[in-house]
Parts: C-alpha cells; sequence; structure tokens
C-alpha cells in the first residue's frame, strides 16, 4: 500500500476523530470567550476584590501547564468524587484555560479603547454598564479579532492534548490506528495535514470576518 | 431669561495636592450664554465635568432646574441625558455611523422606538447641516464635521443646558468657523450654553456674560462689554489682551 492509498484508507476514522477535536475546539473557544469578556471586564472596571478575583484566576490558570489543569480535572477531581468523562474533563479543562488568555486579549483590546469614548457614552446618561455593553464591547470585538484568532488557532492544536486524557479525537484516534498498522510515519503526516487543514480555513474565516466588521478609524492591527 | 436654571455653590476639587477648584460659585438663566475664559490649567474644564459629575466634586453643590444633583439620591444618568456635553476631541462613538452616533441615545437611554429615533436623528443631523453625511463614520468626517455631529448628539437629548468645552482647540482654523456657526445659531434659539472657549469673538458677540477664572477660581464676571472695556481687576484686562492679539477676536 503506497501512501496515498494508506491515507485513504484511514482517513474516515480520522475524519470521525477530527470531529471530536472540532467539538473540543468549537465548545471550549465559547466557554473561554464568555468567561474571557468577564474576566477582562472585571479586570478593567471592577472594584478592588473583583479585579484582585479575576487577576488571581487569570495568573493561576497562565502560570500552570494546561495538560497539569487536564490531569487535575481527570486524574485529580475523582478523589474528591467528582468524575467527569474524558471529553467533558478536556472541553471543561480547555474552556477555562482559554477563558484566561482570552481575557488577556480582551483586556488589551478594551483598553485600547479611547477614553473618550466611555467618557462621552456617559455623558449622554448611559449607565456604566451600558456604556459598556453599546460602546466599549462592540469596539473591542472588532480590535481584538487579529489577536484572538490567535488563540482559536493555538486550541485547536492544543485540544491534541486531550489525548493524554483519553478524549477520543483526532490524536488518539491515530494513535490507535499506527498501533496496528505500524505505519507511524504516515499516519501523523495525515494527522499533521488535517490540523493544517483544519488552521487553514478558520483563518481564512476570520480574515473574512475581520473584513466585514471593518469599520474606518477602528483598524485592528496585524499581530 | 430670568429663571435660573443652573446654580452651582462652592464648588471644590482637589487632584492629589492639587486644588483645582476654590469654591466657585455661578448661575446660569434659562436661555442664557456663558462663556468661561482663562489661561490653561485653571480648572475650567475641571469645572464643567464638575456640573454634570462626570468629575464629582469633592465639597460644594449643584442645582439643575431647581433639583440639587449633588445630591447622592438623585439618578445621575437621568440628570446626565439632560445636559448635553461637547468635548473638545469630539469624541464620537468610533465604530457608530453619524446617525447612529446622534439616535444611540436616544434608543438606548431614551428609549424611543427605532424608527421614531431614527426620524429624530436624522433631524438634529440637519440641524447641524450634515443631513447627508448620516452614514458616514467619523473617521471618513473632518473635525468641523464631527464636532457638528457631537453637537447634533447632544442636542438629540433635548438637553436643558449645553455643556461645551473647547469645542473649536482641536479644530484646524479653516474648520472653526462652521462649528462656531451653529453654536451661533443655537444660542440665538434660546439654547442654555455655558461654553469653555477662547473664541473672543464669539465670546463677545453672542455670551451674554463671561466669566474669568484664574487659579480655581473665578475673578470677575461681567457683560462681555463691561470686561473688554472695562474690567474690574488688572489680570482680566491684561488676560483678555493677549488672548485677544493671539487668537484675534473676529471669531475667524
Amino acid at each position: 500500500m503506497n501512501f496515498f492509498e494508506l491515507a485513504w484508507s484511514i482517513l474516515p476514522a480520522l475524519l470521525r476523530a477530527t470531529v471530536v477535536t472540532l467539538e473540543i475546539t468549537g465548545i471550549s473557544i465559547s466557554i473561554g470567550f464568555i468567561l474571557g469578556i468577564l474576566l477582562a471586564l472585571g479586570r478593567v472596571y471592577g472594584n478592588r476584590p473583583i479585579y484582585m478575583l479575576t487577576s488571581a484566576y487569570v495568573e493561576l490558570i497562565r502560570g500552570t501547564p494546561l495538560l497539569t489543569q487536564l490531569f487535575l480535572l481527570y486524574f485529580g477531581l475523582p478523589s474528591v468524587g467528582i468524575m467527569l468523562s474524558p471529553l467533558l474533563a478536556a472541553i471543561i479543562g480547555m474552556g477555562l484555560n482559554s477563558g484566561a488568555y482570552q481575557a488577556e486579549y480582551f483586556r488589551g483590546a478594551i483598553q485600547a479603547v479611547k477614553s473618550g469614548q466611555m467618557i462621552a457614552a456617559r455623558s449622554i446618561g448611559m449607565s456604566k454598564f451600558k456604556a459598556v455593553r453599546h460602546i466599549i464591547i462592540p469596539q473591542m470585538l472588532r480590535l481584538v479579532i487579529p489577536s484572538w484568532s490567535n488563540e482559536l488557532i493555538y486550541l485547536v492544536k492544543y485540544s491534541s492534548l486531550a489525548y493524554l486524557i483519553q478524549a477520543p479525537e483526532l490524536m488518539a484516534q491515530a494513535k490507535v490506528i499506527a498501533a496496528k498498522n505500524f505505519r507511524t510515519f504516515e499516519v501523523f503526516l495525515v494527522v499533521a495535514f488535517i490540523y493544517l487543514v483544519i488552521v487553514l480555513i478558520l483563518s481564512k474565516i476570520l480574515n473574512i470576518l475581520e473584513r466585514r466588521l471593518r469599520i474606518p478609524g477602528l483598524q485592528t492591527q496585524a499581530v | 431669561m430670568l429663571e435660573t436654571i443652573l446654580k452651582a455653590e462652592q464648588l471644590h476639587k482637589k487632584y492629589g495636592g492639587l486644588e483645582v477648584l476654590k469654591g466657585i460659585s455661578f448661575e446660569v438663566k434659562r436661555g442664557e450664554t456663558k462663556v468661561i475664559i482663562g489661561p490653561s490649567g485653571t480648572g475650567k474644564s475641571t469645572l464643567l465635568r464638575c456640573i454634570n459629575q462626570l468629575t464629582p466634586p469633592d465639597k460644594g453643590r449643584v442645582w439643575l432646574d431647581g433639583v440639587e444633583i449633588t445630591d447622592p439620591k438623585v439618578d445621575i444618568n437621568k440628570i446626565r441625558s439632560s445636559i448635553g456635553m461637547v468635548f473638545q476631541d469630539f469624541n464620537l462613538f468610533a465604530h457608530l455611523t453619524a446617525l447612529n452616533n446622534v439616535r444611540i441615545g436616544l434608543a438606548k437611554v431614551k428609549g424611543i422606538e427605532k424608527q421614531k429615533a431614527t426620524e429624530l436623528a436624522r433631524k438634529e443631523l440637519q440641524r447641524v447641516g450634515l443631513g447627508d453625511k448620516a452614514s458616514s463614520y467619523p473617521a471618513e468626517l473632518s473635525g468641523g464635521q464631527q464636532q457638528r455631529v457631537s453637537i447634533a448628539r447632544a442636542l438629540a437629548m433635548n438637553p436643558k443646558l449645553l455643556l461645551f468645552d473647547e469645542p473649536t482647540s482641536a479644530l484646524d482654523p479653516e474648520l472653526i468657523g462652521e462649528v462656531l456657526e451653529v453654536m451661533i445659531n443655537l444660542a440665538r434659539e434660546g439654547m442654555t450654553m455655558l461654553v469653555v472657549s477662547h473664541e473672543m469673538g464669539f465670546a463677545r458677540s453672542v455670551a451674554n456674560e463671561i466669566i474669568f477664572m484664574e487659579h480655581g477660581v473665578i475673578v470677575e464676571e461681567g457683560p462681555p462689554q463691561q470686561l473688554f472695556t472695562r474690567p474690574a481687576h488688572k489680570r482680566t484686562g491684561e488676560f483678555l489682551h493677549k488672548i485677544t492679539e493671539l487668537y484675534g477676536e473676529s471669531g475667524r
């Protein structure tokens, strides 16, 4: 069997596992998105206790390896009676992790919004909440797209760590296949190619999104 | 012209050790235009922000239309929606078109339904001569146009009082005229305005009264004619002389 025949024969199984990879990535980036916005708002606008709490969370998560966090969730939590499935542990772990990183991107973008925007919003009678919701967040989301794109792409690739807690994603499936046919090199070449295609497609989508949402004078700087 | 719409009493404000306002008291009557002048760093902008509580004063009280707005119990957002503010660097919402800049306060603060809010916003844009720029974003407009949109944004809220914080200072000289023209029309229409400005021509021809501030206190206050021709204080005369020499008084 040459490489292409091999690739063709293992592709269906790998693509089924790719769906799991995309699920893990998609759900955890969404959890991280919401968490990240809340954390960023807490760090920028929160009072002292909220600032301390959100900052502590971000530092804690960013200061420890993702793999350690996944192991704590999957292998550690059962000792206190909480059993998570591999998939759930991966999604929760990566969501909580991504939230901390996204928070930093969001925080940077909020701080890039000119201070006069908030003052003007308050001057027409908006509450702080309304000003954040209608003025700050819409601008922040546009400014954050380039750096946020990086986070999404990292997350696609980091989702492979979920293999180490037995989640049935792309890497795990590849390992199973390679163990059977001993064509390790070729199998992981195909896997690398699949990751590459996902990343390229996502980059393209985000590029289009950035262009569509572009507003004169509210430019995002390329990273 | 007799009813007091704004009253400030003994306003004090300190930043760190620096006392910016040292007990400012004055009144503005309905329909009146008052111009505040004075050297930079004198607390003029701080004074404006103390009035709508964007910067709460440390001491002193402010009344708007008989309601004490320095009272912690008042809904300050509601009060602010009835005090328009125009900034030196416009501060238009960068992600919104000219029309939406004017409309957003109507929609999100006053809760006016979309169609009605759009209609009102269009009317305000026309009022400042920018009906044809409704769909332009701030960055696509000249400084003068941006400032006119920001005046329309303030007007849309149907304010009892308009505050102007050096509205022409960030503009290229050839753009100042169009903004002043809008302001002059507003004054003639009977809008109550409190204007921090170095535009002596505007002050002289439009202001009912000029307030001269220096080092956090009001040095002198009176009709333009009086301040320009026979000021009670030597400093007032010196300052007016200097500023007129520097900027001219034609209003450009």
